[in-house]
């Protein structure tokens, strides 16, 4: 009976030991490199808003789009330039592996529930084929849409639609245009609130 | 921790074999001897940040934080308290977060640092035995500089506001009961300081409070600087809002060249003596120069230039080992003494220590700083930005990176604005929990 509390002990402390220096190694670059996000985007790419996005569980191949088109100035920003052309590919890859492993838990805002409800149409009318689920999916290779903090969708649905200062899939850009052109900047607000109930 | 492999089970069995020994004995003899002891002295950005990563890293590091204080008023983001646009408890921040993750929380003062005995010594009478010691004691002031300004005057009278709490409510509050007309001096420090672009934003944020509320008011800013952080930006912000460089310009800014450096204050009068004259306001605002925090002196963490020099990959103390020092107290040139560069260095410093206590390699450290400033409420905000690498010893700038916000344009800026406040809202959640 001793003999068998012993080694019930030993494999207690063999687990403990085992944790704590996989705890240690666990660590890597990319978690280095996500660490200096975390001040604007949160703890974990979770933001706390009110605009800067979340960027956790996003697909690693649209977060190193992302990063490459900031970098480029291609998508147009206000920092995200600036920083991007502080890394190297490697680094946007190292970055997003630690983020697509990271949970996106949805941001918490007040919407506007008749807005969002028209916006639901406009969603599965314009947006549903590619963004799949409102735009929940890291699968669809594309930012997380819904549940992502109002301003953000804002500025980059005014980019993509309004100032047009941003590229786009061709497809994007036939079916947005014909969203604005069709609804105005009421129909992207009542997309952007539908987005943010979801 | 499912597909362990025979290798990698022996190899922990044998690493495992000191702690079944030390089990037998008691878990409190083994908590105490785990070499992992780390006691971080200062709960501002860099020490709370250095707090939550080193137990997130290596949850059986044995953390404790001292910090005299139990509630914490953030610097940023203090001066749109002072503007009005900001209640002062949005600022307010306490460690009750970090207790619950399983940090040891110590309110009291540290009198000492014996860095051979390797012991933190407190004014309550604790000794705090550490493996490796954080010191992140932000800015002390340098009272003899500016004849007539002590800590009691600043406390009661003239504010500097430079560490937020009391004394920004004070300046709010002594603000609000000017007259319409009146004249605000701000007296801003030499390099290098706290937040460089802070006491700029905060002439901005008096400026649309006076505009809006008070408008034959002026501000005059004492320099004994040529140039400041964000010049052209500041200067082209100024003119767009508040007049800046015409005859009816709300601001008036004296730097050193033209005699803007202060050498005393009478405090009776409010009056201010700068090498230009005398200077007398309604409401006066000295932000004095500044030195490291007064326990990195006494702990002899300190150089001739009055702040701590350091590993740039460590932070690691080049006069003491086994004590790190992070944020404004630190020598971390070219990353400036600012909130995020602390937040950026406290992650590195925790990924250092971890490494150290686990005699692991360290990864190549990485950082960023970004800066926001609001010239306007709700309209202008810009900002600047760098990423650093560790390159020769040295922390660098990446090449080609950062910088400052580009050329006005109004919608950029207004969402710069609420990027500022995301700024606010996220680095306090990683730093406080």
């Amino acid at each position: 009976m001793k003999k068998a509390n012993l080694s019930l002990l030993a494999s207690a402390v063999l687990a403990g030991s085992m944790v704590a220096s996989s705890a240690a190694v666990a660590f890597d670059r990319g978690e280095m490199l996500a660490n200096t996000c975390a001040g604007c985007h949160g703890p974990g790419g979770i933001s706390h808003g009110p605009a800067t996005p979340s960027i956790a569980g996003n697909s690693e191949a649209y977060f190193v789009e992302s990063m490459e088109a900031y970098k480029s100035g291609e998508r147009p920003s206000t920092i995200m330039t600036r920083i991007a052309k502080g890394y190297s590919t490697a680094d946007f890859e190292a970055m997003a592996a630690y983020f697509a492993k990271q949970k996106y838990i949805s941001a918490k805002q007040s919407t506007d529930a008749s807005m969002a409800k028209i916006g639901e149409k406009l969603h599965d009318k314009y947006c549903e084929k590619c963004h799949t689920e409102a735009g929940k999916l890291a699968e669809d290779e594309s930012g997380f849409l819904a549940g992502q903090w109002k301003p953000y969708l804002q500025y980059n649905l005014h980019d993509f639609a309004v100032s047009q200062d941003r590229e786009m899939p061709k497809k994007m850009a036939k079916k947005l245009d014909a969203l604005y052109k069709k609804h105005g900047q009421e129909g992207l607000d009542q997309l952007v609130e539908f987005y943010a109930t979801k | 921790m499912t597909n362990i492999s025979r290798r990698n089970l022996l190899k922990a069995s044998a690493a495992g074999a000191a702690g079944v020994a030390a089990a037998g004995v008691s878990a409190k003899a083994l908590a105490k001897s785990n070499g992992k002891r780390v006691v971080i002295v200062g709960g501002g950005i860099g020490g709370a940040t250095a707090a939550q990563y080193l137990k997130k890293m290596d949850s059986t590091i044995d953390v404790t934080i001292v910090e005299y204080n139990k509630d914490y008023y953030t610097c940023f983001m203090s001066n749109e308290v002072i503007g009005g646009n900001r209640d002062i408890e949005s600022i307010h921040f306490t460690y009750e977060k970090l207790a619950a993750k399983g940090i040891k929380v110590v309110y009291d003062t540290v009198t000492d640092i014996d860095a051979k005995g390797q012991v933190v010594k407190t004014k309550g009478g604790k000794s705090l035995a550490y493996d490796r010691c954080i010191v992140s004691p932000g800015v002390d002031y340098k009272w003899e500089a500016i004849e007539g300004f002590t800590p009691e005057v600043a406390a009661t009278t003239i504010p500097h506001a430079w560490k937020a709490g009391p004394q920004t409510k004070l300046l709010r509050k002594q603000l609000e009961e000017m007259k319409d007309g009146g004249t605000v001096v701000v007296v801003a420090p030499p390099n290098p300081f706290r937040c460089p672009p802070g006491p700029y934003e905060r002439v901005s944020q008096i400026a649309a409070y006076l505009k809006e509320n008070k408008p034959k008011s002026k501000i005059v800013v004492l320099d004994p600087k040529k140039k400041f952080s964000k010049f052209g930006l500041f200067m082209d912000g100024w003119k767009r809002h508040y007049g800046y460089g015409t005859d009816n310009s709300m601001i008036t800014w004296i730097n050193s060249e033209n005699g803007g450096t202060v050498s005393a204050v009478d405090v009776a009068s409010k009056t201010v003596t700068a090498a230009a004259g005398k200077f007398k306001g309604d409401v006066v605002n000295i932000i004095p120069p500044q030195k490291a925090g007064s326990i990195a002196f006494k702990a002899g963490l300190t150089n001739d230039s009055g702040w701590c020099p350091i590993d740039h990959k460590t932070f690691e103390s080049t006069i003491h080992k086994n004590i790190h020092v992070v944020g404004d107290s630190s020598v971390a040139a070219p990353m400036p003494k600012s909130g995020y560069a602390a937040n950026s260095q406290a992650k590195v410093c925790a990924a250092a220590v971890a490494s150290l206590l686990n005699g692991t390699t360290m990864i190549e450290p990485s950082w960023v700083n970004t800066c926001y400033s609001v010239i306007a409420p709700g309209q202008d905000g810009i900002s600047v930005a760098m990423v650093y690498k560790y390159e020769g010893g040295k922390i660098v700038k990446v090449k080609g990176s950062g910088g400052l916000t580009g050329a006005y344009d109004p919608e950029l800026r207004k969402r710069e604005v609420l990027y500022a406040h995301s700024w606010f809202e996220n680095i306090t959640a990683d730093t406080f929990g």
